[in-house]
């Protein structure tokens, strides 16, 4: 059988993380992959170490656009740890909000855009319209729909005013409901069962190997959460599930980001319920030498971020690790055996800040021709998968199309 | 952490660990010498069945100061295994040899701290740009960004 090299990346105009996979493929399937990033190292850790422990939290909120405040999180722990701050009780709960908040709609965007990758384009659509109120909500209580600049060492810099409390409510109640009749008919969707099930598969001995965190390795059936593992903020004093699914393939990932949301839900609207009143900063002026380490569960899975100070005004040594940063080598155990219009869902399914699959060429080893692909052919290949599926099963609409909703509009 | 677990994985480690550092009972330190690092972390991942969360390395100007951070899921608890890799030279053996997770992350610290990973699988350019000057370490402290012109 003829070998192919598929190169994918580095660039996709719309994606924030430039990446570039290389697929050997025989046929039609992937029989390995090889992975390159460092595209675009911003030298943060290096950056961080000419910054104060209070500017840090503003560079390393830029690290990510879409989980922007998943680094601050973890950044103001591991300071907080160093040099032994405490938090307010009220600072607490407003960082559990936030932090949910974000898992909501970083979760809203993977949905949709997986619907995207499918060929169900109405999902897409549905779903980043209910992502709209979350944003609104996130702009109402912290000035931003993204970079909220929430955090600093010891608590938080704003307050989330009672007022605020029953329009956060109601946005939720308006969520939620939605989300519910999308969970449903994407969990009874035999089209999608068909087009999933069994994909991209990380077997739990994999997932230890690679030590992936977060939705993907939930979604191979380990109960590992951090929000749970090692309570921080308010996650000890709300009631809450960790969600876990079997089978490790894309469906099983998909579970659990739908059903995380709901879960994320009920958190925020707990805290709202229990915050104290009182302080939101424990104004602290001075700080300690020492190390330390703060984690957090972001979206995509941990965040670990490591401190060391020497007493003075800056870190000596700051070290940054995103949860993709563990998910993407599994790519090795996931991808290889599947075929090539799988590939672009299985490479999204660990939601990894989206990698960039544009620009694609294949290059025939043998005879040395090169045949360009781009994303659009990408997930033309895998909407024409779906449809194959669609029409062997006889369905004619997508899940959302046979409930029968008004068209989408403003 | 509870202190019995400790001594349960102290014991596990033997004469190993040189120093124990408890922090709090979330955030444990053990320090071995370099070339019992691997031993220590291979006991870590098999035997212990923990979890490495990442590894990272602190120029300390005598040496490289290399940690691989542990995460005990069930207990509640990160410990650190340190170790100290003398300059000029700083080298230890791979970890990466029976665990996939610590593949990357040895390979980053090779590019941004010149130390020599033994028996790595894969060793290789990671994150810094294709024609980045050989045996310059952006994270030591002697890098001096001004002069290379990195920053005014």
């Amino acid at each position: 059988m003829k070998r192919t090299v598929i190169p994918i990346g580095p660039y996709h105009p719309l994606q924030e993380e430039p990446e570039f996979f290389k697929l050997y493929v025989e046929g039609e399937r992937v029989v390995d992959i090889e992975m390159f990033l460092g595209y675009n190292h911003r030298g943060i850790e290096k950056l961080s170490e000419a910054k104060t422990f209070d500017q840090s939290t503003f560079l390393v909120e830029r690290i990510c656009g879409i989980c922007s405040t998943s680094h601050p999180f973890a950044y103001t722990q591991a300071v907080e740890d160093m040099a032994d701050l405490e938090v307010p009780e009220r600072a607490r709960y407003i960082r559990t909000i936030i932090g949910e908040l974000e898992r909501i709609h970083s979760h809203l965007l993977w949905v949709g855009l997986a619907g995207h990758f499918l060929g169900y384009n109405t999902v897409f659509m549905w779903v980043w319209k209910c992502r709209e109120p979350v944003l609104d909500i996130c702009e109402k209580v912290t000035g931003n729909r993204n970079h909220y600049a929430m955090f600093k060492p010891g608590g938080v810099r704003r307050d989330i005013p009672n007022e605020a409390k029953p329009e956060i409510i109601q946005m939720l109640d308006k969520v939620t409901t939605f989300m519910q009749m999308i969970t449903k008919a994407v969990l009874d969707d035999p089209v999608l069962h068909a087009r999933l099930k069994g994909v991209g598969a990380l077997s739990k001995e994999d997932a230890i190997r690679y030590c992936v965190v977060g939705p993907t390795v939930r979604a191979s059936g380990i109960p590992r959460d951090i929000r749970r593992d090692y309570p921080y903020a308010a996650y000890d004093r709300v009631d809450w599930n960790v969600v876990t699914a079997e089978g490790g393939d894309v469906f099983a990932k998909a579970v659990v980001r739908l059903l995380e949301i709901f879960e994320s839900a009920k958190i925020i609207k707990e805290c709202l319920k229990k915050m104290p009143d009182g302080p939101i900063d424990g104004d602290n002026k001075t700080i300690k030498a020492g190390e330390g380490i703060g984690q957090h569960e972001a979206p995509r899975g941990e965040v670990f971020h490591y401190v060391r100070g020497d007493g003075g005004n800056h870190p000596v040594r700051h070290k940054i690790r995103a949860p993709s940063y563990v998910n993407i080598p599994s790519f090795k155990a996931t991808v290889v055996g599947e075929t090539v219009s799988d590939a672009a869902l299985i490479l999204a399914s660990v939601d990894p800040c989206y990698c960039c699959t544009e620009r694609v060429t294949v290059v025939d080893r043998h005879s040395g021709k090169e045949q360009k692909l781009t994303e659009a052919d990408l997930v033309r290949l895998s909407h024409e998968k779906t449809q194959k599926i669609k029409k062997e099963l006889g369905e004619k609409k997508s899940p959302l199309e046979r409930l029968n909703l008004p068209k989408p509009g403003r | 952490m509870t202190p019995e677990r400790l001594e349960e994985i102290k014991k596990k480690l033997g004469s190993l660990v040189k120093n124990t550092v408890v922090k709090s009972p979330r955030r444990i330190y053990l320090y071995v010498e370099p070339e019992d690092s691997f031993k220590a972390n291979k006991i870590m991942f098999e035997e212990l069945k923990a979890r490495l969360c990442t590894a990272s390395g602190i120029d300390t100007r005598s040496s490289i100061e290399i940690l691989y951070h542990w995460g005990f899921d069930d207990d509640h608890c990160v410990l650190t295994v340190k170790t100290q890799a003398p300059k000029p030279f700083p080298e230890i053996e791979s970890i990466a040899q029976f665990l996939k997770g610590a593949e990357w992350i040895e390979r980053e610290i090779t590019e941004l701290l010149g130390v020599t990973f033994r028996n790595h699988p894969k060793p290789g350019h990671l994150v810094l740009d294709d024609d980045w000057p050989e045996g310059l370490y952006p994270l030591r402290k002697d890098f001096d960004q001004i002069k290379r012109g990195f920053r005014e």
